[in-house]
């Protein structure tokens, strides 16, 4: 079993939940901790319920794990939620002067404290926040001068006097608990290890930075926003053109206008406006302009549950727009992948001259994640594809337009795309169907012949996609007793859940999909073949990646695992789902969330 | 070749000829645009393969395959936001954008509104002939009250949008409207809606001789009338202008209805872009500053 240490905040929104989760991030992502941190919140900007878990330790913390071991309700909503379901060791700080705790459990520790006492409470609104960050800490055997160093830089923008009142009620939580409260069992300790923190929409964002992305633009859409953020603060040091555009079918439109002109193009949204740019991939794939859309979903249908995750979104991208055309849909199995997607991402749709598409969701978007910077390399391969530009293109034959065929029939179904500007090259890029330069009148695209050779050497790029793309492999012991099967996002979570099923005596193993067009559906069934009892699991209500596997291997497995509450899998959901299903009680588990969140 | 490095031949209208003749139906207005940007990309001396002419879909969209230039033709509505992003991806090229009042005002109402209020530097020639003629004659958004259609067999009822009010209320630069019975006026409005510096909005009355019986080159004729013969007109009047647009009926006014040149372009306005156009720029983000984006989140 991994050690870990995880903390949970809860209160209503405008609180200052946020503030010390992040400086708890800061002070173990020091310490050289690994960190995993989920915000499970609501659509409202003040007031409701909001939850923050930070799970730290020595080890790569691949999800927001079971349990809190320390509990900090800001209110007597959060405390009444959460207090019943810590367990023995855990402990609870809380505001003895406005919270009541209710019956806790055996051996969890009640931490309450004077906060009129301790504290200038008119001067302070967030003083409880700040008496309690100093409290945990000490019952975690961190120093104080940690503490100390992550306040100062917190609120050194706001001058001298805001942080020595801050560090003061810091320090007069920390020495309180000392004489007080018991200190937790396992110390944290430390690593000479470094590491960024970092969401997914960040990762993705600077992988599209990395990957050479230079006009970015989006239309807000939670939880895809965040990548617009980044992107609008770092425009100017990174040289990337990003707009906030009128809407996602402008979006999808004006990047493919860019894509077009000759630089790396890139959108991300939510589930809706994903929706909405469907027609602009159809025209991606027609007029052969690599574009990459990010897809963050969250649950649906509809406006859904704007501030929840779900993986419902796959059978849309799957049909996004009509006709038949290559596409490529990768999920980012984490946060650090979020980073290495875009990158590779962009080499195969600037090779394959076709839309690229980038499945996230809301737990890794706005999940937080310790990565390390050597993970976050900014020279990646850059592969530009068939691409005749100004410097590498010059005129082809007599005349000015020259003998150059933009949509050239060749054996890999790949035609060399010049950019417009390019003398010698001129040419028009239809959605109409269209010969192999472009022509698009009624006589050709009615022309069976015609139509039958483009459509056939759009998709031999296919072969060519399938070709680049590694097949997935399986993780964990050979001839397990079940094997768990997810993509993109549960990877943390069922990694962990085979973990603690082997130390309960069941061995398990994992195989997590990324690549999901192309599927090697083959090499999938290859692997499976010898597996004793396989579990897919997913966080969806009709097992969207089960069907697809179905209609592409005809590979049915022996049980489902899902989940469609809005919430993340927990370890123990995917352990308990999977003894249950050992027994042959059941072949479908949908697991409850116990946390009202 | 060697001769074509020493002098650079010169654009002559042969040059910018499409790969196929137009397929209009003969007698459209569409074919007096089309020799009007022809001819003014001549008398500019325009390098073709700097121009790029975008359109949506509808019959007027169909114009980027009939001129030899760099063309996209792209989806119903979406020409304008196609066009800002190439623009804004190299600003060094000319952005033509052709399309139909269907497809600008009605499908692409949206994006039409934001692009002028954003002053991309392009010229949009809608060649609005008040009818959808590829879909064989229903309403379109410019359709007057009372005309009778497929889609509205007993007569529109709806009010038809007024392009050069909507233009100048939604902050275009530069706001003009043409005929395609007007040849020689319409190669100048075209020429000075390219040299502009900003977002070009060209309404052309472009008549459909087969859909729409109601506007014809016959009705049109007698009744507009070139604001440019009015020495008293000032265009940079911006409430003057707005007067000058609600005219409709035995006088509408034809030519410059509004010019400014006070307010930057988008690429003018962005800095990301003052090192030249973003195609022509380095691919990767220096090291330092790679550090100092990893450096923000430890």
């Amino acid at each position: 079993m991994r050690q870990t240490f995880a903390i949970g905040i809860g209160g209503a929104a405008g609180q200052g939940v946020a503030t010390p989760g992040d400086i708890f991030a800061k002070i173990f992502s020091r310490r050289g901790l690994h960190l995993n941190a989920y915000n499970a919140y609501q659509s409202i900007i003040r007031g409701g319920h909001t939850f923050l878990t930070i799970r730290a330790g020595p080890e790569k913390v691949t999800n927001m794990g079971d349990c809190i071991d320390l509990l900090i309700p800001l209110n007597q909503d959060s405390m009444n939620r959460h207090l019943g379901l810590l367990s023995a060791g855990s402990a609870c700080i809380y505001n003895a002067d406005t919270i009541k705790p209710g019956a806790a459990g055996n051996c969890v520790q009640l931490c309450p404290l004077p906060v009129s006492k301790l504290a200038d409470i008119t001067r302070n609104k967030v003083a409880q926040n700040t008496l309690a960050i100093g409290a945990g800490l000490n019952m975690m055997g961190i120093s104080f001068q940690a503490l100390e160093s992550v306040l100062t830089e917190q609120f050194k923008k706001k001058g001298e006097a805001v942080v020595t009142e801050n560090v003061g009620i810091a320090r007069a939580g920390y020495d309180h608990a000392a004489p007080r409260f018991k200190p937790f069992a396992w110390p944290l300790p430390m690593t000479e290890n470094r590491y960024a923190v970092l969401s997914g929409n960040i990762a993705m964002a600077m992988g599209g930075a990395a990957a050479g992305v230079k006009f970015y633009c989006a239309y807000p859409m939670s939880p895809s926003t965040g990548v617009l953020h980044w992107m609008a603060a770092h425009a100017r040091k990174a040289g990337i053109m990003v707009r906030q555009v009128e809407d996602e079918i402008g979006v999808v439109n004006m990047a493919i206008g860019a894509a077009h002109a000759g630089v790396r193009a890139m959108c991300a949204t939510s589930g809706g406006g994903f929706a909405l740019m469907s027609e602009g991939l159809g025209m991606s794939a027609m007029m052969e302009t690599p574009v990459v859309v990010i897809d963050c979903q969250r649950a649906g249908p509809s406006t859904g549950v704007p501030t929840k995750t779900e993986q419902g979104d796959l059978w849309q991208m799957l049909g996004a727009a009509f006709g038949d055309y290559p596409r490529i849909i990768a999920s980012p199995l984490d946060i650090g992948d979020c980073f290495k997607i875009i990158p590779e991402m962009f080499n195969l749709v600037d090779r394959f001259q076709c839309p690229g598409m980038v499945l996230c969701d809301l737990l890794l978007s706005e999940g937080r994640l310790s990565v390390d910077p050597k993970d976050l390399g900014f020279t990646p391969g850059i592969d530009r594809g068939e691409l005749i530009t100004r410097a590498n293109g010059t005129p082809s034959g007599p005349g000015i337009s020259g003998d150059y065929k933009r949509y050239k029939i060749t054996e890999s179904g790949i035609s060399p795309r010049a950019i417009p500007g390019v003398p010698g090259h001129v040419h028009t890029a239809a959605t109409d169907e269209h010969d192999e330069d472009g022509v698009l009148i009624s006589d050709e695209f009615t022309n069976t012949v015609k139509r039958r050779a483009m459509m056939e050497k759009r998709m031999r790029k296919v072969t060519g996609i399938e070709a680049a793309i590694p097949p997935p492999a399986l993780w964990g012991p050979r001839n397990a007793d079940v094997t768990l099967i997810g993509w993109g996002s549960t990877s943390g979570v069922i990694e962990e859940a085979c973990e603690i099923l082997s130390e309960q005596g069941i061995s398990a193993n994992q195989l997590q999909i990324r690549w999901l067009v192309p599927l090697h559906g083959e090499a999938i069934v290859e692997i499976l073949k010898g597996a004793r009892h396989t579990i897919i699991v997913e966080n969806n209500y009709s097992g969207q990646f089960a069907r697809y596997l179905r209609s592409e291997s005809s590979y049915v497995p022996n049980g489902y695992i899902r989940k469609y509450d809005g919430e993340p899998f927990m370890p123990h959901h995917i352990v308990e789902a999977v003894k249950e299903q050992l027994t042959g009680k059941t072949t479908l588990s949908v697991p409850a969330h116990e946390i009202m969140v | 070749m060697a001769t074509s490095l020493a002098a650079p031949k010169q654009l002559a209208l042969a040059d910018l000829k499409g790969k196929v003749d137009p397929d209009w139906c003969p007698g459209c207005g569409d074919f007096g645009v089309l020799a009007a940007v022809e001819k003014a990309l001549v008398e500019l001396q325009i390098p073709n393969h700097n121009v790029v002419t975008i359109s949506g879909i509808g019959c007027s969209s169909n114009f980027p395959g009939f001129i030899n230039t760099y063309g996209m033709h792209t989806l119903h509505g979406r020409a304008l936001a196609v066009a800002t992003g190439v623009k804004l991806a190299n600003h060094d090229l000319t952005v033509l954008v052709t399309g139909g009042d269907g497809d600008g005002f009605g499908i692409g109402g949206n994006h039409f509104v934001h692009t002028m209020r954003r002053n991309v530097d392009l010229l949009y020639i809608v060649m609005d002939n008040q009818i959808y003629g590829l879909t064989t004659g229903q309403t379109s958004p410019t359709s007057r009250i009372g005309m009778k259609t497929k889609s509205m067999p007993f007569g529109n009822i709806e009010a038809p949008v007024n392009p050069i009010s909507l233009a100048l209320a939604a902050g275009a630069t530069f706001v003009a409207r043409g005929f395609s019975g007007e040849q020689k006026q319409l190669i100048e409005l075209i020429k000075q809606g390219i040299e502009h510096k900003g977002f070009s909005f060209l309404d052309v009355f472009s008549p459909c001789v087969t859909y729409n019986h109601d506007n014809t080159y016959q009705w049109f004729r007698p009744r507009v009338k070139k604001l440019e013969d009015d020495t008293a007109y000032d265009p940079t009047n911006w409430l003057a202008a707005m007067e000058k647009s609600l005219l409709w009926g035995d006088e509408i006014p034809i030519g410059i209805f509004f010019e400014r040149t006070d307010i930057l372009t988008l690429h003018g306005a962005e800095p990301v872009l003052n090192k030249g156009p973003l195609v022509h720029g380095d691919t990767r983000i220096p090291p330092d500053v790679a550090r100092s984006f990893i450096e923000e989140l430890m």
